[in-house]
């Protein structure tokens, strides 16, 4: 990490831990928004930080993994993944609002292609005033007024179906699929670390309530099957941080990267972004999976913040696709140069 | 951490690539199989005048120490025989540790030719794990020294020209203050070998002390504090010697035979869905085990010790590799069972040979148990459970 973005891990780990954190996640709901925190952290300039220098951004795709990585760590009801990946599009076919910049106004990525006139389940569905998609070669720009009711969910996500309407086509053929990949890798890419941020504080989380709850006269931490259960995490953790880094590196680079599968060499962006998903997502399940059963009945119950914790570990991990799915993808891309 | 490798590192690579290609034959592979020693002293050799061994001592030399993750990673990738050269360069690093000027001139420089190996002698056939109540007892006498005991899994013993033995030297103080290390030569009077054969093709040794009498320049590190000298091993052995990508030639194996052989219901296996599903998870845990490993070598590389990142990396490699060769083998069915030199063996045989050799991983260089210890305990701060 270089010393500009160690002075972002700071200044963002405090904004998360003082703006929101678990507190904010439960006030929240049912929406799945903070309003507040988003006016806090627009007033810090962060919704427009992905968007280029000239436009008053400059963030790379490595700096961005790194904020939201503490946007996990403190599971922050903010759509900062989606606002910076759909202002990043929006800047590159000349339609930024100064609105979406200054975070007026939350854009959103309908990640899923588009059935028959309705956009399913959409991560910041209940809460974006802009929404990217993608219907069949069309790029659309969804302009409305979003519902703000969002459905019922196990993530406690702003999540809504919006139907097609009120869209204007902004870019078509391959244009509009390249542009659309390009900004969904690097959704991957960004939720991946919101994923590790999870991972990490719940593993942080747990080994504090194992030190601290006593059962047989001792810690429950000083057990060897607890202290074994625990171990496997940490390594998890940082192999799905490298990997999630090395995806924004690959991601940040001009030149495009290579995908030698036999030697295990691989530096193409869209394989990168993909792996992480799939791995951060299994990462994130198995850490908050024992993370609430170390917690006990407590874990199960809703005082203790390591079930928000296990809810959304399974809500962005499969909210784009089921892992297995993700992996068919990633296998075509793996296997594009073996195929007939 | 860099994900771009320097310049010099990638002309590094590059050279152990075009030499894996000059040098690794067909005949060298099926040699280390046939045998079950993973070693081969010629090819060692070449790869030390090409000069792409001093390189892999931890620590020695100028070069670029990522260099020593990259040699053996490459050499794993391509399934050469690397068992005996990675313990051999453990050794140099130790040496370049904590070794006398003795030992550099009497050793070091011999294996940095290639033409030398070394083994480990840390275990006995009754302590493996609790490493340090080991038995195996060096008694000082005169200006000589008197050694007896039982070494088990001495792989590479019956290639080695000198030992690293664990002994006892003080049974009067706490268990992991009694211990001195030596550099035992092998052809020393009263060592004994006995092969250990496995289930893998793997040949290991059982080896026996019987008043073996060594001079005092043969011990490495001070008297009693043979337990310092085992955490630089353990430190520089973990993760970054190769064994963090077993997966990546059983993957390259099971491509050829999943384009070639017809399945049930598609055409060929590579168009199975749960094939495809299993080839993208293990080529996912191949990336996370190489950057793991890389990561170790980063710490290495500027100066720390990666004693838990190793055991992170250890863990995580063998554990999925034990888990990728078990979804191919019963991918394969009755011909995942077949080995090599088998007609119809599926992956010519290279499904079966890994599904042997895996168990082993998970033990072998500390058990996935020992590294969780640690990691609890070094990492999470957890109380010592044992």
């Amino acid at each position: 990490m270089s010393a500009d973005q160690e002075a972002i891990k700071d200044v963002f780990s405090s904004f998360f831990v003082e703006q929101t954190g678990p507190e904010s996640a439960r006030n929240s709901m049912p929406l799945g928004f903070d309003v507040k925190a988003w006016k806090r952290i627009s007033e810090t300039g962060a919704p427009g930080m992905g968007v280029s220098p000239p436009a008053g951004g400059g963030a790379s795709l490595s700096d961005l993994v790194i904020v939201a990585e503490e946007a996990g760590s403190q599971i922050a009801p903010l759509p900062i993944v989606d606002h910076v990946v759909a202002s990043r599009v929006l800047e590159k076919l000349d339609l930024l609002e100064e609105e979406v910049l200054t975070g007026t106004l939350v854009a959103g990525l309908v990640v899923r292609p588009v059935e028959n006139g309705v956009a399913k389940s959409v991560p910041t569905g209940a809460i974006a005033n802009r929404l990217i998609a993608l219907n069949e070669d069309k790029l659309l720009l969804i302009t409305e007024d979003p519902p703000n009711e969002s459905l019922p969910n196990h993530g406690d996500l702003p999540i809504a179906h919006r139907e097609i309407k009120n869209a204007n086509v902004i870019a078509e053929g391959t244009e509009a699929t390249e542009i659309f990949d390009r900004a969904l890798n690097e959704w991957k890419t960004l939720i991946s670390a919101f994923l590790v941020g999870i991972t990490r504080s719940s593993i942080e989380m747990t080994v504090d309530y194992v030190k601290d709850r006593h059962q047989f006269g001792k810690p429950i931490g000083s057990f060897q099957s607890v202290q074994h259960g625990l171990a496997d995490l940490p390594g998890l953790c940082d192999g799905a941080r490298l990997l999630v880094n090395k995806a924004a590196w690959s991601g940040d680079r001009e030149m495009s990267g290579e995908i030698k599968l036999t030697d295990n060499e691989i530096s193409d962006f869209a394989t990168l972004a993909s792996m992480s998903l799939v791995f951060a997502g299994e990462t994130s399940l198995q850490a908050t999976d024992r993370g609430l059963h170390y917690h006990g009945g407590y874990g199960f119950s809703e005082e203790y913040d390591i079930q928000l914790f296990y809810r959304r570990a399974r809500a962005w991990s499969q909210i784009l696709n089921s892992p297995s799915e993700e992996c068919l993808h990633l296998a075509d891309l793996l296997l594009k140069d073996s195929e007939d | 951490m860099d994900f771009e490798l320097s310049e010099k590192a990638i002309d590094f690579r590059s050279q152990v690539k075009k030499f894996i290609e000059n040098n690794l034959t067909s005949e060298i592979i099926s040699n280390m199989h046939k045998t079950g020693t993973f070693n081969d002293k010629s090819f060692n050799e070449a790869l030390a005048s090409e000069g792409l061994l001093a390189g892999a001592v931890p620590g020695y030399g100028d070069r670029d120490p990522v260099e020593l993750y990259l040699l053996f990673n490459e050499l794993e990738k391509a399934g050469a025989p690397y068992d005996g050269l990675a313990v051999t360069m453990l050794v140099a690093g130790i040496i370049n540790a904590v070794g006398t000027e003795f030992h550099h001139e009497e050793i070091l420089k011999k294996l940095l030719t290639g033409k030398h190996n070394c083994c480990l002698g840390y275990s006995e056939p009754d302590y493996g794990s609790d490493v340090a109540s080991i038995t195996t007892k060096a008694e000082k006498v005169g200006d000589k020294w008197i050694i007896n005991g039982q070494k088990m899994w001495t792989t590479m013993a019956h290639e080695s020209d000198w030992v690293l033995l664990l002994t006892r030297t003080n049974s009067e103080v706490p268990k992991h203050k009694g211990m001195t290390m030596f550099m035992v030569p092998m052809a020393t009077p009263g060592i004994e070998i006995q092969p250990v054969p496995t289930m893998a093709s793997e040949r290991t040794n059982a080896t026996f002390y019987d008043n073996v009498e060594v001079e005092d320049q043969w011990r490495l590190g001070e008297v009693d504090d043979g337990w310092s000298v085992m955490g630089i091993a353990l430190a520089l052995e973990r993760g970054v010697m190769g064994g963090t990508n077993p997966a990546v030639p059983l993957l390259k194996h099971v491509l050829n035979w999943a384009e070639t052989t017809p399945s049930k219901n598609e055409s060929l296996m590579i168009n199975n869905t749960l094939m495809r599903e299993r080839i993208a998870r293990t080529a996912i845990i191949n990336q996370v085990g190489q950057l793991l490993t890389l990561r170790a070598a980063w710490i290495a590389a500027t100066g720390g010790m990666p004693g838990v990142e190793g055991s992170m990396a250890k863990i995580y490699a063998s554990e999925e590799y034990q888990k990728v060769v078990g979804w191919f083998q019963q991918m394969a069915g009755a011909e995942g069972l077949l080995s090599f030199g088998a007609e119809d063996a599926a992956a010519s045989g290279w499904i079966d040979y890994d599904a042997r050799h895996a168990p082993v991983t998970t033990i072998y260089g500390g058990t996935s148990e020992i590294n969780r210890n640690n990691i609890a305990e070094r990492h999470l701060g957890l109380p010592r459970s044992r």
